[in-house]
């Protein structure tokens, strides 16, 4: 799996959580950028993510993610 | 099919939905969407999507409960699988999220927040994490039951708290070991260890729940079914304080709906059974009898013995079975009295229907002949296509995905959690004797020439007094679970009942009814309150849909009118508050000879009244057990 599918994952994740179909994820989003997307929606997204990548992050990690970048490059490296 | 993957179907017709205008419509889509087994962030879109719904709308489909769910971790990931859960049975849940560790200062401080909320139900979901933590682990037994006693009388007093504060059902969720061992397989015997302590705490609240008359929320069952790592995620424990894993949610949602549905008798009664392929393996009418899959000798024979097994021990809890098959009525009924391996006998189906007709119709015809009402009826047919039809006809039947193989039959049965109760009494075990009777009845009802022949010919006893403690369970139960014949819709406690019966201003009487056919135990209960000097108040009036048509209405308002009189009272005043399920009995007290009173409505509440003094006491077939007056 490489960037765009992940890319496109998480944000289709989003816009499901969020139902919120104008949401557009890209390597350099924060959270403060997508509106409603507070810390409790965060744990649901990593909640999801996981679920459906099939992985666990660490909970360093988690809490280390700036942008949907991060959280796609471990993702990746998880995937690897 | 449509080829849609799930997902795709889910999120298309949630997106038709949200884009309905009538809240009604938007409503019954949201409903159906949440029986397809939804995920994690498909039952946070749901529970958003109901948010949207109008007040009005939801009051019309759903019943609505105020839930308090209090904790010693957090709970807001858990509350959009408790409302999907509500909604699959037809419940709307208004939340009240407890704040992390907060619960005891909620519940008893009185300037906390819940207060203005007023639960109807408060749920503890409590952790034994603090207390295993302050024990050593070298402490002995004595020390070990001491500690966990103390912990237990707090727990009771917070019960005690939500009742006598809010009026609340509480609900008490078991102790979850989702601790590591830490000797190995002798924590099972160190006192102290997490294993061997949660496992007597649970024992100790089991004990005090069925005492002081709380339900359970066996999260530890569930948790130790599916697995500690389904239920217990370490990392959102440390991220988020949750003392149950975001995946669980769902589930523990269902636990809690089930619990609240079936305090307010909404737990189905009737499981129907196919037959061909469903209780045994094979089509009857091309293998014959002998040519049966069923019983010892074979994998397959062992699971439909498996599934007849559990619909027996059901039976003997009190679940009505009935049987809906294509089949050939005489021929059905005879696999049933000569096949061998039959563990279910004929005499064990309350109601039998074999015939070439539509299985929704059939369906209809059962509920009518056992009188309770399809949304108590769970269909178990191994046929997709009937399966359907079943569903599209009668979506309030609940009818469960059942597996390809047999082997697993019992497990989807019992993983839908239809059944669920709060109590077991007499009256549950002796249920299903109780409905073959009714059907005898009725079979003797058509053959007789006149219903004042067919009634005199039952020679029927009425057994009465005073709610007394032996009768104290089965009144309670009553009194919570009857939806049809109930004037006012009161619920009460054990606690509750048990204060009014020894109240000096109050009188309860609890009937029961015996015929040549049967007892039918415990069922119908009273509540008058003596309020101002001469009046007496029918506070509620209770009475099990088995003995309908049978005058014991006329023979308890006969028995009630002598008791107030004995007491001095001049009026007897009866509210009645019409809901959707009592309509059968709209006309009761007007038929007793009662008058309306000015003021009442149809939707609203009535009052009506009715004169000791004129009084006309009611003509009936009943004869009062000797030595009673």
């Amino acid at each position: 799996m490489n960037e765009p599918d992940l890319l496109a994952i998480c944000t289709r994740i989003l816009r499901d959580l969020l139902m919120d179909d104008r949401i557009v994820l890209t390597m350099n989003t924060r959270r403060p950028d997508v509106p409603n997307w507070d810390s409790f929606a965060y744990i649901n997204f990593i909640v999801a993510l996981e679920n459906e990548l099939g992985i666990k992050f660490n909970v360093a990690e988690v809490e280390s993610f700036e942008t949907v970048g991060d959280i796609v490059t471990g993702a990746m490296a998880r995937l690897r | 099919m449509n080829g849609k993957s799930p997902a795709t179907d889910f999120r298309e017709r949630l997106k038709a939905a949200l884009a309905t205008r009538d809240d009604v419509a938007r409503l019954t889509v949201l409903k159906s969407l949440s029986d397809l087994s939804p995920d994690y962030v498909q039952t946070i879109q749901l529970d958003k999507a109901l948010s949207g719904i109008a007040v009005e709308a939801v009051e019309k489909q759903l019943l609505r409960v105020r839930v308090a769910v209090l904790s010693t971790g957090t709970t807001n990931h858990l509350l959009p699988g408790l409302r999907v859960a509500a909604l699959r049975r037809g419940f709307f849940f208004d939340v009240f999220a407890g704040a992390f560790a907060q619960y005891r200062q909620e519940l008893l401080d009185p300037a906390s927040p819940l207060g203005s909320f007023a639960p109807e139900v408060v749920v503890l979901s409590l952790s034994a994490r603090a207390l295993i933590g302050a024990l050593p682990i070298d402490a002995d037994r004595e020390h070990v039951e001491q500690i966990l006693q103390t912990e237990v009388a707090e727990v009771r007093s917070l019960w005690d708290a939500a009742r006598k504060r809010f009026g609340a059902v509480v609900l008490q969720q078991t102790y979850m070991d989702v601790f590591e061992p830490i000797f190995g397989s002798y924590d099972r015997i160190a006192p102290a260890s997490p294993a061997r302590v949660i496992d007597r705490l649970n024992d100790l609240i089991a004990q005090s729940a069925r005492d002081d008359g709380v339900a359970l929320i066996d999260a530890a069952r569930a948790c130790a079914r599916d697995g500690v790592d389904a239920w217990f995620d370490r990392a959102r424990w440390l991220q988020g304080k949750m003392e149950i894993a975001p995946q669980a949610a769902g589930h523990y949602g269902e636990l809690i709906a089930r619990v609240v549905a079936a305090l307010r008798g909404r737990s189905r009664k009737c499981a129907v059974f196919d037959l061909d392929n469903t209780l045994w393996g094979g089509v009857l009418g091309d293998a014959g009898i002998e040519g049966l899959v069923l019983g010892e000798g074979s994998a397959a024979g062992e699971a439909y013995l498996e599934l007849q097994r559990y619909a027996r021990r059901l039976k003997e809890r009190g679940v009505i079975l009935a049987v809906c098959s294509k089949n050939d009525p005489i021929l059905a009924e005879q696999a049933f009295s000569r096949h061998p391996e039959m563990v279910l006998k004929r005499s064990d189906i309350a109601c039998f229907i074999a015939n070439w007709k539509d299985k929704a119709e059939n369906l209809r015809d059962i509920a009518q002949i056992l009188n309770i009402g399809l949304e108590s009826l769970v269909f178990i047919d191994d046929n997709p296509a009937e399966r359907s039809r079943v569903r599209e006809a009668f979506p309030m039947i609940a009818v469960p995905e059942l597996p390809e193989d047999p082997a697993h039959y019992v497990h989807a049965l019992a993983d839908g959690g239809y059944f669920e109760a709060v109590s077991f009494t007499r009256e549950d075990s002796a249920r299903a004797a109780s409905y073959a009777a009714n059907a005898q009845r009725d079979a003797l009802r058509s053959a007789a020439q006149s219903i004042d022949e067919f009634l005199r010919g039952l020679d029927m006893e009425v057994t009465y007094g005073p709610v007394g403690s032996l009768e104290l369970e089965r009144a309670t139960q009553l009194i919570n679970k009857t939806n049809q014949f109930n004037t006012s819709g009161r619920r009460y406690s054990a606690a509750e009942v048990a204060q009014l019966a020894a109240d000096p201003d109050s009188v309860t009487l609890q009937f029961r009814l015996a015929d040549r056919l049967g007892d039918s135990g415990l069922v119908s209960v009273m509540i008058l309150r003596l309020s101002a000097a001469g009046v007496a108040d029918l506070d509620i009036w209770v009475m099990s849909c088995r003995v309908f048509g049978r005058q014991l209405e006329d023979e308890a308002m006969n028995i009630a009118v002598e008791h107030v009189r004995s007491r001095g009272v001049e009026t007897l005043s009866a509210r009645f508050v019409p809901t959707a399920r009592n309509g059968v009995i709209c006309d009761l007290f007007r038929n007793l000879g009662f008058e309306l009173m000015s003021g009442s409505s149809a939707e609203g509440e009535q009052l009506w009244r009715l004169s000791i003094a004129k009084y006309e006491e009611r003509r009936n077939f009943i004869r009062r057990r000797s030595g009673q007056s």
